[in-house]
């Protein structure tokens, strides 16, 4: 079983090293619409392989709605995303997984979540098996790996998601505020969880309001505003020096309405 | 009142007696609407899941059509079949009028519309659930329509119920296509109404029991196995 979490590690760091200079996710005058109103206008934007990008910012801002356009959950109304330098196609679609605010369990048992998503991702056999193995351990759901999914507590049903999601072998995990109703036990083991896929070579996309989590968790940070980037940059300076009104508003508590961009939608 | 008790009291001799005849009506009705309803939900539940599941033009015409034909008249449908099973009518020569197999299929055709209209149904409330998982992980249709069917199969028991409770107490459209043929085509439903309209009331009323007897019977299973299924957190 730690054989294959190694060989997989072994290929991703692999692959990491030789597209370094290539980023894992771009997207290029990114923007969707429903109806009239704009709610992501003309977002441009790089995920690095092997980075840790945190997406930040007010109710409304558009982050989640972000998150599922680079995830292909949702077809962009303009704009063109670009996966490893080419098309964004199925098989870029499979070297990503997402974790969902409220997790999605299926209504089965903790194994057979695990199993389902497995198979629908091609994985037969002793990999699958193995995969199975190692999840269990990683989410420590070993002893519930025969329970129903809906009868785990929230912090478990979060843990099993993530761990569903890592044991799809993703290239990027994207991860939808999936503490934002977790207590801090639980939360920490969430991240605990996040921190150990990314030294395993996992690239992580978070969508988060806490901000004490984004220092813990962030390289990167993009700071969302009205379905637009407000900023970018390493997670120490947006946090510590922001130089948008909007981000700066945000950390001290303000409310930041630009006139401007009210306007448009 | 005391003739009621009476034919009441003689209808239960006859069930207890084990009345060959009875006997052989209660399993000619079972076979006929057991055979109806499961060929029902082969073709209902994959149709009504896909609808429920999937987005696709004129999804909004085909709910429409499933809700519509729920409410499907009997006897019309047994007015259609017996034209398509006569001599003169495209499938007289395969000689099926006044045969238990006709009767099977005027009940499949009112059968399948429930069951695939409130298969789509739930199958649409709980892919509202799953839906962004499925995409995420790249959930092929089969694989999508079966996991659901899967999901929801406590809740698809009720629906099943739903199509066997319109097959077990349907007269109208196997009246027609079956004739009520003594030994060959009667079933209870049937034979209520001719030995009501021949004044042999103990017949017709232990047959009456035996019919509400098995409703009673399916119904309170599947309410325990769903109870089940939710304690288990299933359902």
């Amino acid at each position: 079983m730690r054989e294959v979490a190694i060989d997989r590690s072994a290929v991703t760091a692999a692959a990491r090293a030789e597209t370094a200079d290539v980023p894992l996710l771009a997207a290029e005058g990114l923007s969707f619409h429903a109806g009239e109103k704009r709610l992501i206008e003309d977002v441009s934007l790089m995920i690095r392989p092997g980075r840790r990008t945190v997406i930040m910012g007010a109710n409304g801002a558009g982050k989640s709605l972000l998150l599922r356009l680079l995830h292909g959950l949702i077809r962009p109304s303009e704009g063109t995303i670009v996966w490893r330098g080419g098309p964004f196609d199925r098989d870029a679609r499979r070297a990503q997984a997402m974790v969902f605010q409220r997790p999605v369990m299926l209504r089965r048992s903790v194994l057979a979540n695990l199993r389902f998503a497995l198979k629908v991702r091609g994985v037969r056999g002793a990999d699958r098996l193995a995969r199975e193995r190692e999840a269990l351990e990683r989410a420590r759901l070993g002893d519930l790996a025969h329970s129903p999914s809906r009868v785990l507590s929230g912090g478990e049903q979060q843990r099993l998601a993530v761990a569903r999601a890592l044991a799809c072998a993703p290239d990027v995990l994207f991860l939808d505020e999936p503490t934002s109703s977790l207590d801090p036990a639980s939360t920490y083991a969430i991240e605990k969880l996040i921190m150990e896929a990314h030294s395993e070579g996992v690239t992580i996309v978070l969508v988060t309001h806490d901000v004490g989590q984004a220092r813990r968790l962030g390289d990167d940070i993009i700071f969302m505003h009205g379905g637009h980037v407000a900023e970018t940059g390493t997670a120490a300076r947006v946090l510590d020096a922001p130089r948008s009104e909007a981000a700066r508003a945000w950390l001290e508590g303000r409310l930041f309405l630009d006139p401007s961009r009210q306007k448009k939608v | 009142m005391d003739s009621f008790w009476a034919i009441f009291s003689e209808a239960l001799a006859l069930i207890v007696a084990g009345d060959a005849d009875l006997i052989e009506i209660i399993g000619l009705s079972l076979r006929i609407t057991l055979t109806a309803v499961a060929i029902a939900c082969l073709i209902g539940l994959p149709l009504g899941a896909m609808v429920g599941a999937f987005r696709f033009p004129g999804r909004t015409v085909a709910t429409v059509i499933l809700n519509s034909l729920m409410g499907l008249p009997p006897v019309v449908v047994g007015l259609i079949v017996y034209l398509a099973l006569s001599a003169s009518g495209p499938f007289g020569p395969l000689s099926l009028l006044y045969t238990p197999t006709a009767m099977v299929i005027a009940q499949t055709i009112l059968v399948t519309p429930i069951v695939a209209a409130l298969t789509k149904q739930v199958v649409e409330d709980l892919h509202l659930e799953y839906s962004e998982q499925f995409a995420s992980l790249g959930v092929g249709p089969l694989d999508r329509v079966s996991a659901l069917l899967w999901d929801a199969r406590y809740s698809l028991l009720t629906v099943a119920l739903a199509g066997f409770g319109r097959a077990v107490a349907e007269v109208g459209a196997v009246i027609i296509v079956g004739g009520n043929i003594n030994h060959v085509t009667r079933v209870m439903t049937t034979t209520i109404a001719l030995e009501t309209s021949k004044g042999n009331l103990q017949l017709a009323l232990a047959l009456g029991v035996v019919l509400l007897s098995i409703a009673i019977v399916v119904n309170a299973g599947v309410m325990a196995l769903r109870a089940s299924a939710v304690r288990s957190a299933y359902a």
